[in-house]
Parts: structure tokens; C-alpha cells; sequence
């Protein structure tokens, strides 16, 4: 306030009040430190990845087909762990999309509003249960259930590990999906069943189609999902960087290498230990651009709708 | 007028949506083959009552009707009447223009033949032709029939919607304020349309545009808080009203 002749009275007191100044102070502070904190991470990341490509070419880390960085005999090849990544992920994603899509489609435009109230947050407890429960569920429950069924699956396996990953990441696709699909005008529904369609080509013909990047946005954001899951794959898949696309073998993702490192006795500030640093550089690299596409189309699928 | 010549027949028609009620005991005849436009204030039961004629209506929650609806002298509500195939025979444009946006102009128009898995390969091109050609639209997108619906002007897209409707050889057409969204020129386009396409359909047009329903109608009927307060010929209705509401609405009165 500019200094003026007038007195001070109760509503001409300075214009921010030392309270709001201090708490204006505090607020700064928790949006810096959760950046801080990002960009701290980031650092760490780009720099143990920088020292260790200067012991291993990246060549070696994108064309050798060995991960065996904890052996005698080392190699770097990047390609097993992603395998055992994608593997497990596209396991999940073939679970999780068809059940999403169609709890989505059917909680969206058939479900009666008692029957939705209690099948969504019913869903939506999926998505809360903690991951241990599921890895161990897979691992005592599914797996001996499926070793019945299933000839050659081992005890650790890509199969049980991404089915229930699917379980899990359910919700993630219906809730999106959902979204989308109600976002879609009523005009085109009523367009489509003025013409003479029936309920369901309506849905599957002309709403589905209209939410289609939505849909897409909830696809891409569930994969970030999986490729990040860790602690289902850590217990369930096991922990042998096999190069294979077998779901019957035991796999490692990416997310498990690092947990058998960081839990395991490697001393920090050796190659080994920086292995999970590249690797954790590749595992950001990539959810990030699942992510990133994810949300675009997310919000380019509100626009629209 | 010759009761024979009706196509739809009103009785006793009440609706609404749960504890509200919005039409109050309509009865009227809609003639075959001439235009029937439906006028009245917002809010007075013009789209409910035209939602009724094609059974939209009842998609709404918490909507109900109770009276007789006879199209071509079968209750439309009676039992064995299926709504999706009621639709087909009455077919219906929106106040908004809703194509439908992922698909192309051609798509758009053999919607309604692909939705209910009618289309014939061999028929396609020719039903297209003749709806577009019928919407008055064929010289203007023949070029782009695999444009995007999206990319039509409001006035096209109408046209378009018209086109939509029409390839699925409806017998009535019911126009819910088919111009509250188009200029001047879009809207006496679509008016010439009516005109022409009232030689092989029946059509209903709710409007709020009294001005409208006199250039486009050879009958006209006056709603008011639900209830039909004239029915008659056009001409007769704006010039010679019977009932003082109707005088007052026409004049300006109120509305």
C-alpha cells in the first residue's frame, strides 16, 4: 500500500497480513520441495547412468542378449529384463483390457444407477488391495492352480504374475474408460437409436467410437501401470533375466532386478550397484512416455467430449 | 378431413417425467402426407409430444405416457410393437445437427442401414444418391463423400441429418426445431426441403417460430402449458383463430 495520509484503520492495515505471509512461505516451500525432490531424483538417475555407460558401451547394453551383471562372467544385455517386462505387461493388458472395457461399456450405458453404485467402488477396490497380497495370491493360489492345467509352468512364472497383474489394473482401464464413454453426447446416442438401431450396436457402433481416444488414453496409462508394478512381479515371476516370451518360464522384469539388487548385499558406488540405475533410467524413460501420451489423449478426449 | 387419411392418430395423450406432468389430455390427427407443425412456447410439451410419436420419449428416466397413439391404425404403445422397429418407419431430425463425427458423409448416411445390418453392397451407392440427393445436399459433398462428417457446415450437417434419416425409407419424419441452429439461408433451405419431401412423407415439425410453422404447414396445432389448446389449417388458424390464447400468441401477446 502506498504511504498516504491516511489513518490507519482496521480495513488499511498492510496489504498482506504477516500470518498469510507465513503461511504463503510454507505453501512455496512443500511445491519446492516436491520438486526438489523430482528433480533430485532425475539428477541421481542421469548421473549413476552417465558412470555407467563409461564402464559399459551402450552397445553392450542394447545388443548383448546375457543380463549377468551379478556373475563372474558379466554381461550387460538390457533385453532379458525388458522382455520379462513386456511379457508380464502384455499378459496383464490382455486380462485387464477386455474386463475393463466391457465393466466400462457396461456400468457407462446399460447399468441401472442402484446396480452401478455398487459395482463401481466394488471395482474399485481392486485397485486398493496392496500388491503383495496380490503377488503372494499369485504365487500360493494361482499358480499350483494352474500348474494343473498348464503343462511345464514353473514355480515362478511370466502367466500367474501377469494374469493377476490384469486383476489389478482393471480398474485403472474401466474407471477411465467409463469416463469417456460418458462423455460422449447424448445427441449421437439418441442420432443412432432415432434411426432404428438397437441398444447394443448403438454402443458398440457409434459410442465406442466416439470415445475411442479416451479409451486409448486408458489403455496407455494402465500399461504405464504394469511395466512400473513391482511388487507382484518381484514375488510371483521370480528373479532369472531368461531372454524368452515363454509365460509358462520364470521371468525378471525390470522393477525386480532392482529390488534383488537394492535388498541384496552389492556395496554402493560399484558397477553392479549402477546397473540399477541404467536400468531404473530405462523404466522412467519409458512409463514416462506411456504416461505422458496417456494423459494427452486423456485431455484431448475431454476437449472433444 | 377424410378420417381415413390420417397416418397418426392421438388420443387422450398424457406424459411427463415423474411427478411432473407436461402434456395434459392431447388429441389430434396428423394427416398423410402434409406438414404438421407444432407451436407454442418453451416449455409447453412440443418435443415430448413428438418424443411420444417415435417412443424416444420413453429413453428418458422416469418417463411416462398414458393415452393411444395409432399409426396407421396400430397402437404404437400395444403390445408386440417394437420401439427400435417403430423407428424405422418414423424416423427423426434433431434440433442440433448430430452427425455422427467419426464417420464420413457417405458412412453417415448408410448409417442407419449399416446400424441395423440392412445395407447391401449393391444397394448402397443408390440409397445414398437418392437421400442425399432427397436432402437437397447431393451437388454439394458428391466430391467429398469421404470427408469427415465434422467438416460440413451446420446447415450441410442438418441436411446431412435429413439425409440419414431419410435412407432408411421412413413413412413419417418428425423435425424437432430442425433450424434453431441454422442461419436464414441454411433454415429456407431446409424450408423448401419440407415442402418437397411432404409428397412422400408425413412429416411433424416442432417450431418455435410461429413465422415458420405459416410458410412450411397445412396444419398447425397450438400447445400451451401441455395442453392443445386449436387445431386447424394453417391458414385458418393465423388468420381466423377460435380459441383468445391462440389469438393472444399469434399476436405477440405472450411467448
Amino acid at each position: 500500500m502506498s504511504p498516504s495520509g491516511r489513518a490507519p484503520g482496521p480495513f488499511h492495515g498492510p496489504a498482506t497480513p504477516p500470518f498469510e505471509r507465513i503461511l504463503e512461505f510454507g505453501l512455496v516451500a512443500c511445491g519446492l520441495l516436491s520438486i526438489l525432490t523430482t528433480a533430485g531424483i532425475v539428477a541421481v538417475l542421469a548421473g549413476e547412468t552417465v558412470a555407467f555407460f563409461r564402464e559399459v558401451p551402450v552397445r553392450a547394453f542394447l545388443f548383448d542378449t546375457q543380463w549377468t551383471p551379478l556373475f563372474a562372467d558379466k554381461h550387460f544385455g538390457i533385453w532379458p529384463l525388458v522382455a520379462g517386462t513386456l511379457l508380464t505387461t502384455a499378459i496383464a493388458v490382455g486380462i485387464a483390457l477386455p474386463f475393463g472395457l466391457l465393466s466400462a461399456i457396461f456400468l457407462a450405458e446399460f447399468a441401472p444407477a442402484r446396480v452401478r453404485s455398487v459395482v463401481k467402488p466394488l471395482l474399485e477396490v481392486l485397485a486398493g488391495i496392496p500388491t503383495v497380497v496380490y503377488g503372494y495370491f499369485a504365487l500360493v493360489t494361482l499358480t499350483p492352480l494352474l500348474q494343473r492345467v498348464v503343462p511345464g509352468l514353473s514355480g515362478f512364472n511370466a502367466l500367474s504374475a501377469g494374469l493377476v497383474m490384469g486383476v489389478m489394473i482393471v480398474p485403472f482401464i474401466s474407471s477411465l474408460a467409463e469416463d469417456a464413454l460418458s462423455a460422449v453426447p447424448d445427441a449421437l446416442r439418441e442420432g443412432a437409436l432415432a434411426l432404428g438401431a438397437g441398444r447394443l450396436p448403438t454402443v458398440l457402433r457409434v459410442v465406442v467410437p466416439a470415445a475411442r481416444s479416451g479409451i486409448l488414453a486408458a489403455l496407455l496409462l494402465a500399461v504405464a501401470r504394469a511395466i512400473g508394478e513391482t511388487m507382484i512381479v518381484a514375488i510371483a515371476a521370480g528373479q532369472q533375466p531368461i531372454l524368452t516370451l515363454d509365460p509358462r518360464s520364470s521371468v525378471e522384469t525390470m522393477t525386480a532386478y532392482i529390488v534383488q539388487v537394492s535388498m541384496g548385499d552389492v556395496p554402493a558406488g560399484t558397477l553392479e550397484y549402477r546397473t540399477i540405475f541404467a536400468v531404473g533410467t530405462l523404466l522412467f524413460l519409458m512409463t514416462l512416455g506411456f504416461n505422458t501420451l496417456g494423459l494427452r489423449l486423456a485431455r484431448g478426449a475431454q476437449r472433444v467430449g | 378431413m377424410d378420417p381415413s387419411n390420417d397416418k397418426i392418430r392421438v388420443e387422450g395423450l398424457s406424459a411427463g417425467f415423474g411427478d411432473r406432468r407436461v402434456l395434459f389430455d392431447v388429441s389430434m390427427a396428423l394427416p398423410a402426407r402434409r406438414v404438421t407443425a407444432i407451436i407454442g412456447p418453451s416449455g409447453c410439451g412440443k418435443s415430448t409430444f413428438i418424443r411420444i410419436l417415435n417412443r424416444m420419449h420413453e429413453l428418458v428416466r422416469g418417463a411416462w405416457a398414458s393415452g393411444e397413439v395409432h399409426l396407421d391404425g396400430v397402437p404404437i404403445h400395444g403390445p408386440g410393437v417394437d420401439p427400435v422397429l417403430l423407428r424405422r418407419r418414423v424416423g427423426m431430425v434433431f434440433q442440433k445437427p448430430n452427425p455422427f463425427p467419426h464417420l464420413s458423409v457417405r458412412e453417415n448416411v448408410l448409417a442407419g442401414l449399416s446400424l441395423t445390418g440392412r445395407r447391401r453392397r449393391s444397394e448402397a451407392e443408390a440409397v445414398m444418391e437418392r437421400a442425399l440427393a432427397q436432402a437437397a445436399l447431393w451437388d454439394e459433398v458428391r466430391d467429398r463423400l469421404d470427408a469427415p462428417a465434422g467438416g460440413l457446415s451446420g446447415g450441410q450437417q442438418q441436411r446431412l441429418c435429413i439425409a440419414r434419416a431419410l435412407a432408411v425409407d421412413p413413412e413419417v419424419l418428425l423435425m424437432d426445431e430442425p433450424c434453431s441452429a441454422l442461419d436464414p439461408i441454411a433454415t429456407a433451405r431446409i424450408e423448401d426441403l419440407i415442402h418437397a419431401l411432404c409428397a412422400d412423407y408425413t412429416i411433424v415439425i416442432v417450431t418455435h417460430s410461429m413465422q415458420q410453422a405459416a410458410r412450411v404447414s397445412h396444419r398447425t396445432a397450438f400447445l400451451l402449458l401441455g395442453e392443445l389448446v386449436e387445431h386447424d389449417d394453417t391458414d385458418r388458424l393465423f388468420t381466423s383463430p377460435r380459441d383468445s390464447r391462440t389469438e393472444d400468441y399469434i399476436t405477440g401477446k405472450f411467448g
